[in-house]
């Protein structure tokens, strides 16, 4: 990999000095363009400054965050409006150390706390790429930040905490291909941006990398990938990853709410050696030892009648597509048992799957996936409670019953 | 490891749907849109005939062109109801025009005629501007567009018939306060714009007491002309 990335950033040197009309590699060029295409997906920074029906890259997309909502730049060659006048330098700069041309800190919404590990030659073949995109002129819609952190200088403090510049270091005790999947993991992947337990602050810190977290604003979990007790791939072969990957289905489980975002918009693009080269990063982070679930709060007879009442429910409303005995059709049709993202600590990812239901994202490895029914507008809380209970608890799996209560206090959580 | 109906045919419809030596084992969902769409299906009908719900609209029978305007709205957050937003929010073009296909090939009667709840006047305006309009207050008769029988036109223009009249009336003031969109020219918003709450209200009890005609199916494109222009239908 190495010296395929030294030769492109020779050539793109060449190709960004020389005057058009004395390029004598245009194709290289075009890979070089081609290639920033390609890691620009991997990085999401398609979807994310693209708004819904607006123009590629124009931004404008809103992202609510527990300090008001900020917008997505412009980011088209146009020199007005876009980053038209931004040399590969300054582009440089944003990626590697979140800082605009002048200096001035950009909020970490924008993933540069991932990106800085990006190597300087991906940064200029996505520089390349965007310099070859139409030109949209859309003036960046202004931040609707509540005071004090409307004022950008707060950043300077979260940097401190959570900000650590640098580009990736290969662990030469690892084989090639895990410090690939490491390298596109930690930094375009930018997967710790939600994988990693967020702090009061709004950041997340080194040492909890991939721990896992609550999403703020979503009300989603995103599960530890460390953890063999949540999303942790210790005991998955690699096929199952790749296709959970590519697909976003698999013979373990399925992925759904802002994972299925990760995979629609991004992951489905990756080739089959960066996806491999994710999959064996990810079974390798895996730690074997986990803490036993947490004892649950509710009394056991309580919890016993919920859970038989959970069992007619699923009997009635789910077996015909996860099976009786919680088997499932996958990949279309998940199993339920022995399935780790029902589990975990937190309920909060299967109570929502009950209430709004959902389909994996449509992918070129699955352009028609089946779907399950939202079941908030048929079931109570305590009727959504039970059968989650009751899936958590049946055929050998190993999670605690939930309450009514925090069934109900899902029925609220946003729904994008 | 679970106890499963494994039988060879299963295993050979298996086969077919798949490489993976895993699957070998599992049996599959049926391969038909049937079972793709049971996610739409306890709030739309199975075959998209529409629920007890009044507000949870009649799918089968209309042109697949409109019903695929909707799911693409619906997607890009334009049309607004949350559960349904979210369902559509990763599923590729392909995917939308197979669904609204599917939900325009279905042919469940068309329900019974609500009773209605208001008075003969109020009916007796509903019908004066589904059929003829008031060219007075610049609005055009609902007929000239939805059709004579009120059945719609392919591809773009929906049948009226077989929808309860609070789904109708939202619908209008969707439109009347900007909430639903269709493509530009946005012909609805200009018609509902002009309808006050009284005119929404009458409109939407008079179309939901229509018996179902002999054949509600769309006609077909270009059978007549049209009032003025529609984005979403191409002439
Ligand atoms: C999770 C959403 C998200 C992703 C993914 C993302 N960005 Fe951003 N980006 C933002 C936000 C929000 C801002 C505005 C930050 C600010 O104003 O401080 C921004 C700002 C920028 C800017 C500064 C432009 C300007 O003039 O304001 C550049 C350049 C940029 N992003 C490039 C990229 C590239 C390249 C990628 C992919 C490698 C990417 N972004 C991925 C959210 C994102
Ligand atoms: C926008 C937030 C977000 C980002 C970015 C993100 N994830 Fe996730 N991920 C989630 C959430 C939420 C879940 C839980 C839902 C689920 O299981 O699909 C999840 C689940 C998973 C799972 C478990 C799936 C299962 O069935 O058990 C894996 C593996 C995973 N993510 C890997 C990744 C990788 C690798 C990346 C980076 C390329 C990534 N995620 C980026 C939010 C995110
Ligand atoms: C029509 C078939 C169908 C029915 C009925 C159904 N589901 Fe599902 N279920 C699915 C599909 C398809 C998915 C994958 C959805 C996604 O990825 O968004 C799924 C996903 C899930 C998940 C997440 C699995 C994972 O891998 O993380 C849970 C939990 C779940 N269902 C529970 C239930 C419960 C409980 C019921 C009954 C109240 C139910 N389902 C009824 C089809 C169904
Ligand atoms: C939770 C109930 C619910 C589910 C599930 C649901 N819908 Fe809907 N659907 C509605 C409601 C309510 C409306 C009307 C929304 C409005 O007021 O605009 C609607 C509107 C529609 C329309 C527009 C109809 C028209 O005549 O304009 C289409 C098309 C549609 N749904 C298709 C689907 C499909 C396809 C699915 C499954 C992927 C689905 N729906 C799932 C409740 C649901
Ligand atoms: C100029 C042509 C035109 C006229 C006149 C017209 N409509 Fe429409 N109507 C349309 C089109 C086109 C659509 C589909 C819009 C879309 O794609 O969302 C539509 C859609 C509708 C819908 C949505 C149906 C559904 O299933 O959600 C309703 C309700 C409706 N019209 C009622 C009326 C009423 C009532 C009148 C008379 C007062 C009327 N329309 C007059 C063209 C017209």
């Amino acid at each position: 990999m190495g010296s395929k990335l030294s030769i492109a950033f020779l050539v793109l040197a060449a190709f960004t000095t020389a005057a058009p009309a004395q390029d004598k590699s245009p194709n290289n060029a075009n890979d070089i363009i081609a290639r920033g295409e390609y890691l620009a997906r991997a990085g999401d920074c398609t979807a994310c400054h693209t708004a819904p029906e607006g123009r590629l890259f124009a931004g404008g997309r809103a992202m609510p965050t527990p300090f008001g909502t900020l917008y997505t730049s412009n980011i088209t060659p146009d020199p007005d409006t876009g980053i038209g006048k931004w040399s590969a330098d300054d582009f440089y700069k944003t990626m590697h150390s979140g800082r605009f041309p002048d200096g001035g800190l950009i909020y970490p919404a924008m993933p540069f706390a991932s990106y800085t590990k990006v190597t300087r030659a991906d940064s200029d073949a996505i520089y390349a790429y965007l310099r070859s995109i139409a030109p949209v002129s859309q003036k960046n819609k202004p931040h609707e930040l509540r005071f004090p952190y409307d004022n950008r200088q707060l950043i300077l403090g979260w940097r401190t905490l959570f900000f650590s510049e640098g580009e990736f270091k290969p662990d030469p005790k690892k084989s090639a291909e895990w410090n690939r999947g490491a390298y596109l993991v930690e930094g375009l992947g930018h997967c710790g941006m939600c994988h990693s337990p967020i702090n009061a602050l709004g950041g997340t810190s080194q040492s909890d990398a991939f721990k896992g977290g609550l999403i703020p604003m979503q009300n989603w979990y995103a599960p530890s990938l460390t953890s063999n007790r949540e999303a942790g791939l210790g005991d998955w072969s690699i096929k199952d990853i790749t296709d959970l990957l590519q697909t976003g289905v698999s013979m373990r489980g399925v992925v759904y709410g802002p994972m299925a975002e990760v995979v629609h918009n991004s992951l489905q693009y990756l080739n089959d050696e960066d996806t491999r080269a994710m999959a064996v990063y990810l079974k390798g982070i895996a730690e074997g030892s986990s803490p036993p679930p947490a004892a649950t709060a509710l009394p056991t007879t309580e919890s016993s009648l919920l859970i038989s009442l959970g069992k007619t429910v699923y009997d009635k409303h789910c077996a015909s597509c996860h099976g009786t005995q919680g088997e499932g059709k996958p990949p279309h049709w998940p199993p339920l048992a022995n399935n780790q993202s029902i589990e975990m600590q937190s309920a909060v990812n299967p109570i929502r799957m009950v209430l709004n239901g959902g389909y994996p994202p449509g992918t070129k490895g699955n352009p028609m996936p089946y779907g399950m029914p939202p079941f908030a507008g048929l079931l109570s809380d305590n009727e959504i409670a039970a059968v989650v209970s009751y899936i958590r608890t049946a055929w050998g799996n190993r999670g605690t019953p939930v309450s009514a209560r925090e069934a109900n206090e899902l029925r609220s959580a946003p729904l994008n | 490891m679970f106890a499963r109906a494994a039988t060879p045919v299963a295993v050979i419809i298996t086969l077919a749907a798949f490489d993976g030596a895993a699957a070998q084992t599992a049996s599959q969902p049926p391969d038909t849109m049937a079972a793709r769409v049971e996610a739409c299906t306890p709030c739309h009908g199975n075959k998209g005939e529409g629920t007890s719900d009044v507000y949870f609209p009649r799918l089968a029978g209309k042109p697949a062109g409109y019903l695929y305007n909707q799911l693409l709205a619906f997607r890009s957050g334009r049309r607004k109801y949350p559960p349904m937003n979210y369902l559509l929010e990763f599923l590729p073009d392909p995917y939308l025009e197979a669904m609204a296909e599917y939900f325009a090939g279905q042919h469940p009667p068309l329900p019974q005629p609500a009773p209605s709840e208001v008075s003969k006047d109020v009916l007796a305006l509903g019908e004066q501007l589904a059929t003829s309009g008031d060219a007075g207050r610049n609005i055009p008769a609902c007929v000239s567009c939805h059709g004579p029988g009120l059945a719609g036109m392919q591809p773009g223009i929906p049948g009226l018939l077989g929808l309860r009249a609070p789904y109708i009336s939202a619908q209008l003031g969707a439109w009347r306060y900007g909430t639903r969109t269709a493509k530009s020219p946005d012909c609805m918003q200009q018609v509902a714009g002009h309808l006050t709450e009284a005119d929404v209200t009458a409109v939407s009890a008079w179309l939901a007491t229509r018996p179902a005609p002999a054949n509600p199916a769309p006609v077909p494109k270009g059978t007549y002309a049209l009032p003025f222009g529609c984005g979403s239908q191409p002439n």
